[in-house]
């Protein structure tokens, strides 16, 4: 009898971990080879684990949930008699301890921006830029020897100190933005805008989004008939009675921020190796300029009425035209919502407002003709509202979920259900 | 060019600066008609007598104090402590006294004495005959510690010690003794005290140490050259006071510096080593500099896989200089 280790498979190029979502043994189950004992979620797969070995279960290293190394022991087996050792057994396990190595030092880029005192330094005097430098070092991590060869096969030819090789990977996003130029020829006549700062950060922060989080989309139509004839009675007198128009917006806040209380996952964040659901809901929303767009928060925009609402993003909009806005009032949001409804769009796929889950476009509101209950065509009130997830945080259920809510509370909005205050 | 031993070389160096200079003589513990514990100055008493080779009473503080006066008076002692674990009783003496005479007497006195001692583990000598003490006496201006690595500097070394005018202990790797052999001139030479040698020259990684382990970096560096790491090694020799700028110059060459004693880890010479590559090389430096040492227990252990435990060996300093390599 001998004990053998299992471990975490390596399950696809370039993955170097995986976590245990569920143990299919307990100790002292007996295995046949071959057997699933476990399931595995990596980032790229989902997949089951096989035991190399016949034997009884003697300890479960890992629990469910712990994310272990390629290689690393998820339990142990033990095997009924030694020529099951010998036998072709073990082998796929001898094949993998050798990968794990070699894996580890091509994947592993851990190290990749530690950079030394003598690297800076090298850096520095030959005017390199580090994000484009290959590292031999463990981690990736860029050596002296690295600079000194680059810097010498500089020396030989001049325009590798130059030769910025294309961005690639996630590593190359923060660098992209802030590139000093790009050889875009201009012919006579063309109007040369320079950058501005405000410019300069869309770029960087759409770009972010962009490059970091994978966007999916999603769209649903929703009937706010009643909510259209609902404010149009009203607004006349909320107008003179409160000073500021009562717009449609405040209502589509309203129903939204209703239903992420309900479903906190819309209002969470990517954190690497965790996400963190806030616990405030602070309600971005975009106002445009000619120049640029602002994204000022609505902060604890969940304890507001829609009276509330409204005056929060007739202030802040005040505030964006006016170049009032203070940095206070740009930070916190949770969760976004886009009126692209007031350019008459009808359909939009918003960037994510990073780091944020999830951003939510209110387009304009219609006539359509429908057709209701009954098989009768009518004339109704109709809006799209346009989703783009992270789809590292939320997949389509919880976001098609949340989307149902909200369009169930914006359609049920009338007269008799609603208070403005 | 004649090979010799390690501890042949003490002898023929004792032996022709006797010849040359008749102001010299010898003191320790069984020097004379046993020509010492060790065999290190074996033949000295048939050749130049009792007077010029004398056996005292086991009292080193007596060895360093007679010698250091007999030093004031104009003589040339070379004093032999049968084991540098045996030094303290001397400390007083040598700190005190001869380590500060010159700049007490405001140059009117000096103290040209010459201390011998065999130190060091690997012979299974156990607590009291195994120890590395350099460190007590490296933080004492007017004392110079000179710790040579091979038969050719062990003989330079000591002519110049001998020669020098002021204190110097010399402290013999008694492992080395019969270990390590290489070519030794019969010429008269002196190694300069106070300067390093590069023993190796490479690009990868530096190590630097002193002693016996400069023996042990070495074999590694030749296995380590068969896996394409190149290792250039400095060995320190003196080791108070250090050749900062052999030191300096070995760290920038690589920017990954390995130190290596088997002395204890802390407080030792080569703390003392990367605080001088810590101040000077910083834009050079491209790893943390590394130090192998022997672990902070109070001494050498007896029991065999113990001492094997504490002591440097040419795998561990392999290993150490390989991780160094791949950082």
């Amino acid at each position: 009898m001998t004990e053998e280790n299992i471990l975490m498979p390596k399950l696809g190029e370039s993955v170097t971990e995986g976590t245990i979502s569920r143990w299919l043994v307990s100790v002292g189950d007996t295995v046949k080879k071959y057997d699933p004992i476990a399931e595995v979620t990596t980032d790229k797969v989902n997949s089951e684990v096989p035991t190399s070995y016949a034997g009884q279960i003697t300890a479960l290293i890992a629990d469910e949930g712990d994310t272990l190394e390629v290689g690393a022991v998820i339990c142990t087996i033990e095997v009924e008699g030694s020529e099951q050792a010998d036998g072709d057994a073990p082998k796929p396990v001898v094949a993998e301890k050798q990968q794990v190595p070699n894996n580890t030092q091509s994947a592993n880029q851990s190290m990749k921006k530690r950079y030394s005192p003598a690297v800076l330094r090298l850096a520095q005097e030959n005017d390199i830029d580090l994000e484009h430098v290959e590292g031999t070092g463990k981690g990736g991590r860029i050596t002296r020897k690295d600079m000194q060869k680059l810097i010498a096969e500089g020396a030989q030819s001049p325009q590798v100190k130059a030769a910025v090789p294309e961005p690639t990977g996630p590593q190359a996003q923060s660098a992209a933005p802030s590139e000093p130029a790009f050889a875009m020829p201009s012919s006579q006549g063309d109007v040369e805008v320079p950058i501005t700062g405000v410019r300069r950060a869309i770029a960087t922060n759409m770009l972010k989004s962009v490059q970091e989080a994978p966007h999916a989309w999603t769209m649903v139509e929703v009937d706010v008939t009643d909510l259209v004839s609902f404010r149009n009675k009203i607004k006349g007198d909320f107008k003179a009675k409160e000073g500021f128009n009562l717009t449609f917006l405040p209502f589509f806040i309203k129903a939204t921020v209703e239903a992420l209380r309900e479903f906190p996952r819309m209002n969470s964040m990517w954190a690497g190796d965790k996400i963190i659901e806030k616990k405030d809901i602070n309600i971005s929303i975009a106002v445009a300029t000619d120049e640029a767009l602002y994204v000022p928060v609505i902060k604890h925009a969940d304890e507001l009425s829609i009276k509330g609402i409204g005056r929060s993003v007739n202030h802040l909009a005040q505030k964006v035209r006016s170049n009032q806005l203070s940095t206070d009032d740009m930070q916190g949001g949770t969760f976004t919502v886009n009126n692209t409804g007031s350019f008459g769009s009808v359909l939009s796929q918003p960037i994510i407002n990073h780091p944020q889950a999830a951003i939510l476009s209110v387009e304009s509101i219609v006539k359509r003709p429908v057709i209701m209950e009954g098989g009768m065509i009518a004339a109704r009130d109709i809006v799209n509202l346009c989703l783009s997830l992270d789809h590292r945080i939320l997949d389509g259920l919880i976001a098609g979920r949340f989307l149902a809510r909200v369009k169930e509370k914006l359609e049920h909005m009338s007269a008799k259900t609603t208070s403005i205050y | 060019m004649p090979v010799r031993s390690y501890i042949e070389a003490v002898t023929l160096a004792l032996h022709e600066e006797m010849q040359r200079d008749d102001k010299i003589f010898i003191l320790g513990e069984d020097v004379g008609v046993r020509g010492g514990v060790f065999r290190a100055t074996t033949g000295l008493y048939e050749k130049f007598g009792e007077a010029r080779v004398i056996d005292t009473p086991l009292t080193e503080s007596a060895i360093a104090g007679v010698g250091i006066g007999a030093a004031m008076y104009g003589m040339r002692p070379v004093a032999e402590m049968q084991f540098a674990d045996f030094i303290l009783p001397a400390v007083n003496q040598i700190v005190s006294e001869a380590a500060k005479i010159r700049y007490r007497s405001n140059n009117d006195w000096t103290v040209p004495i010459t201390i011998r001692a065999p130190y060091g583990g690997g012979v299974h000598g156990a607590l009291y005959h195994s120890q590395s003490i350099e460190a007590i006496f490296a933080s004492q201006p007017g004392l110079k510690i000179v710790m040579p690595s091979t038969p050719y500097d062990v003989k330079g070394l000591l002519k110049a010690a001998i020669r020098s005018d002021d204190p110097v202990l010399f402290f013999e790797h008694k492992r080395a003794y019969r270990l390590i052999k290489g070519e030794v001139p019969d010429e008269d030479y002196t190694v300069p005290i106070g300067k390093a040698e590069v023993k190796r020259e490479g690009e990868d990684v530096t190590v630097m140490t002193y002693g016996l382990a400069v023996h042990f970096a070495l074999q590694a560096a030749e296995k380590l050259a068969e896996e394409g790491i190149s290792a250039h090694i400095l060995d320190l020799r003196t080791v108070y006071p250090l050749d900062k700028e052999a030191i300096i110059e070995a760290a920038a060459k690589t920017g990954k510096v390995l130190l290596v004693t088997e002395d204890n880890k802390e407080g030792g010479i080569i703390g003392e080593v990367a605080a001088i590559i810590a101040e000077h090389c910083f834009f050079d430096l491209d790893a943390p500099i590394q130090r192998l040492a022997g672990p902070d227990i109070p001494a050498m252990p007896y029991a065999p896989p113990l001492e094997k435990f504490f002591m440097i060996n040419p795998e561990k300093v392999e290993h150490a200089m390989r991780e160094l390599a791949e950082f």
